[in-house]
C-alpha cells in the first residue's frame, strides 16, 4: 500500500498512541518515543513493523507516541493511519492482513 | 438455536470504542455484558478508528465470559454495514441496533450479519442482535420487532431519544417512561425475548439509581443498560435472588414434584397457598440464582 499524503490516528490519552504516516523516500523510517521506551521499546518496534509489513508499506516516515498502548491499540492506530493516507473507509479486509 | 440467546444479562455496560483505556479490562468490573459503542460516544471524524480498535480487542482481549455486544452506527447512515463486517469478523457475540422502529429494520441487520458470518466464517447463527427502541413508534412496534428474527435476544428502552420524541426529559422519577417500559416488557414477554432498562445518567444520585432498578426489577426486566462500574454492584444485588428466595423456591418445586405424584393440586409452603402456577417461576427463579452463581443446587 502507497502512502500519498500525511495521516494521523491516535491520541495521546493514557493506554494510546499517535501514529503519523508520511510518504518516505524507498525505506521505512520510524521515530518512536515511549515513557517505557526501555522495557518495549523493541516490542513496539515490532508490532509497528509487522503491522506495515502486512499491509505492504515499504515506504514510509512514521512517527509514533506511545503513552503506554496494549499492543492490539498499536497495530488498530498504525493500520487506521495508513489506509487513512489511502482514503480507504469502507469494504476493510478485517481478517486478511487487518488481523 | 443459540445457547446465548437467554443467557444472564443483569448489567449491559456501555464502553466507548474510541477510548482504548476504556475497552481493554472491563472485565475486572464483572458486568454481564459489555456494550462496545461505535454509535454517540464517538466523534464523527474517528468513527473509522473506532473500528479497528474494536476489531483488535475483540480478536486479542479475553474478556473472561463477559459477552460483547457492539452498538453499530444507524440505519440511516452510511457507517453500519461496515460496523457489522467489522464486528462479525472480530467474533463479536451480538450485535445492538439503534434507534430501531419497524421489524424491517431488524431483518436489514439480519440480512447483513448473516453475510457478514459467511464472508468471515463465522459460525451461521453464532451473532446475535438486540434491538434499541429509542422512538414512540419504536415502542408502538416492539412486539413486532420482537418477533423480526430467530437472532433477536431482547429490546432495550433508551430514553434520551425517547423522552424527546415525546416531547418530555428524563425526570429521575421515571413517569415519563412508565408506559414505554409496561408496553415493552409485555411485547418481550408476549414473543419470549429479554427486555432491558434505559441508562440511568446522574452518577451523583445513587440511591435514584437504586429505586431506579427496584423499580424495573418489580416490572419484570431482565436488567439494566449502565454506564459505569459503580453501578454494576447494586444492579447484581437487586437481580440475584435473595437465599430466602431461593430456599421457598426449592421448596415450591419439589412439594410440586411430590404432590402431583400424590394427585394432590393445591398446598401451602410455609403459610402461602401454592398450586402449579407456581412452579414456572420457582424454576426461573433457580435458573437466574444459578446464573448468578449463588445457587449450586439440582432443581
Amino acid at each position: 500500500m502507497e502512502i500519498k499524503k500525511a495521516a494521523v490516528a491516535g491520541t495521546l490519552e493514557s493506554s494510546d498512541c499517535m501514529v503519523t504516516v508520511e510518504p518516505g523516500e524507498g525505506e521505512i523510517t520510524l521515530d518512536l518515543d515511549s515513557a517505557v521506551i526501555r522495557q518495549y521499546g523493541k516490542q513496539i518496534r515490532k508490532v509497528i513493523g509487522e503491522t506495515l509489513k502486512r499491509l505492504d508499506v515499504t515506504s514510509a516516515k512514521v512517527t509514533v507516541v506511545d503513552k503506554g498502548a496494549l499492543d492490539c491499540t498499536i497495530k488498530a492506530r498504525v493500520e487506521c493511519a495508513v489506509y487513512r493516507s489511502a482514503d480507504v473507509r469502507d469494504g476493510l479486509p478485517w481478517g486478511g492482513v487487518i488481523v | 438455536m443459540n445457547p446465548n440467546l437467554k443467557r444472564l444479562r443483569r448489567s449491559m455496560m456501555f464502553l466507548n470504542c474510541q477510548k482504548p483505556s476504556l475497552i481493554k479490562d472491563p472485565y475486572v468490573y464483572k458486568p454481564d455484558s459489555i456494550m462496545l459503542d461505535l454509535e454517540d460516544a464517538v466523534a464523527e471524524k474517528e468513527k473509522d478508528a473506532a473500528r479497528y480498535s474494536l476489531f483488535h480487542a475483540l480478536r486479542e482481549i479475553d474478556y473472561r465470559g463477559v459477552e460483547r455486544v457492539v452498538r453499530i452506527n444507524g440505519l440511516d447512515t452510511d457507517l453500519w454495514r461496515e460496523d457489522i463486517r467489522c464486528s462479525v469478523a472480530g467474533g463479536c457475540d451480538a450485535i445492538r441496533i439503534p434507534k430501531t422502529e419497524t421489524p424491517e429494520d431488524v431483518r436489514r441487520v439480519e440480512e447483513a450479519v448473516e453475510a457478514a458470518e459467511e464472508e468471515f466464517h463465522v459460525e451461521k447463527g453464532r451473532t446475535l442482535i438486540m434491538a434499541a427502541l429509542e422512538s414512540a413508534r419504536g415502542v408502538m412496534n416492539a412486539f413486532d420487532i420482537c418477533k423480526a428474527s430467530p437472532r433477536l435476544f431482547g429490546i432495550a428502552l433508551s430514553g434520551g431519544d425517547y423522552t424527546k420524541d415525546l416531547q418530555t426529559t428524563i425526570s429521575g422519577t421515571g413517569v415519563e417512561l412508565m408506559g414505554a417500559r409496561q408496553h415493552m416488557i409485555i411485547a418481550a414477554r408476549a414473543a419470549g425475548v429479554q427486555c432491558f432498562d434505559t441508562v440511568y445518567t446522574n452518577l451523583n444520585d445513587m440511591e435514584g439509581f437504586r429505586r431506579d432498578v427496584e423499580t424495573i426489577h418489580m416490572m419484570g426486566f431482565d436488567g439494566k443498560s449502565i454506564i459505569n462500574p459503580r453501578q454494576i454492584p447494586i444492579v447484581h444485588e437487586i437481580f440475584t435472588p435473595k437465599p430466602k428466595d431461593i430456599i421457598f423456591a426449592e421448596k415450591v418445586v419439589r412439594e410440586i414434584d411430590t404432590k402431583k405424584a400424590q394427585g394432590i393440586g393445591v398446598f401451602t409452603v410455609d403459610g402461602k397457598m401454592i398450586d402449579i402456577a407456581f412452579y414456572d417461576g420457582a424454576k426461573r427463579t433457580l435458573a437466574l440464582a444459578r446464573a448468578s452463581g449463588v445457587y449450586k443446587g439440582d432443581l
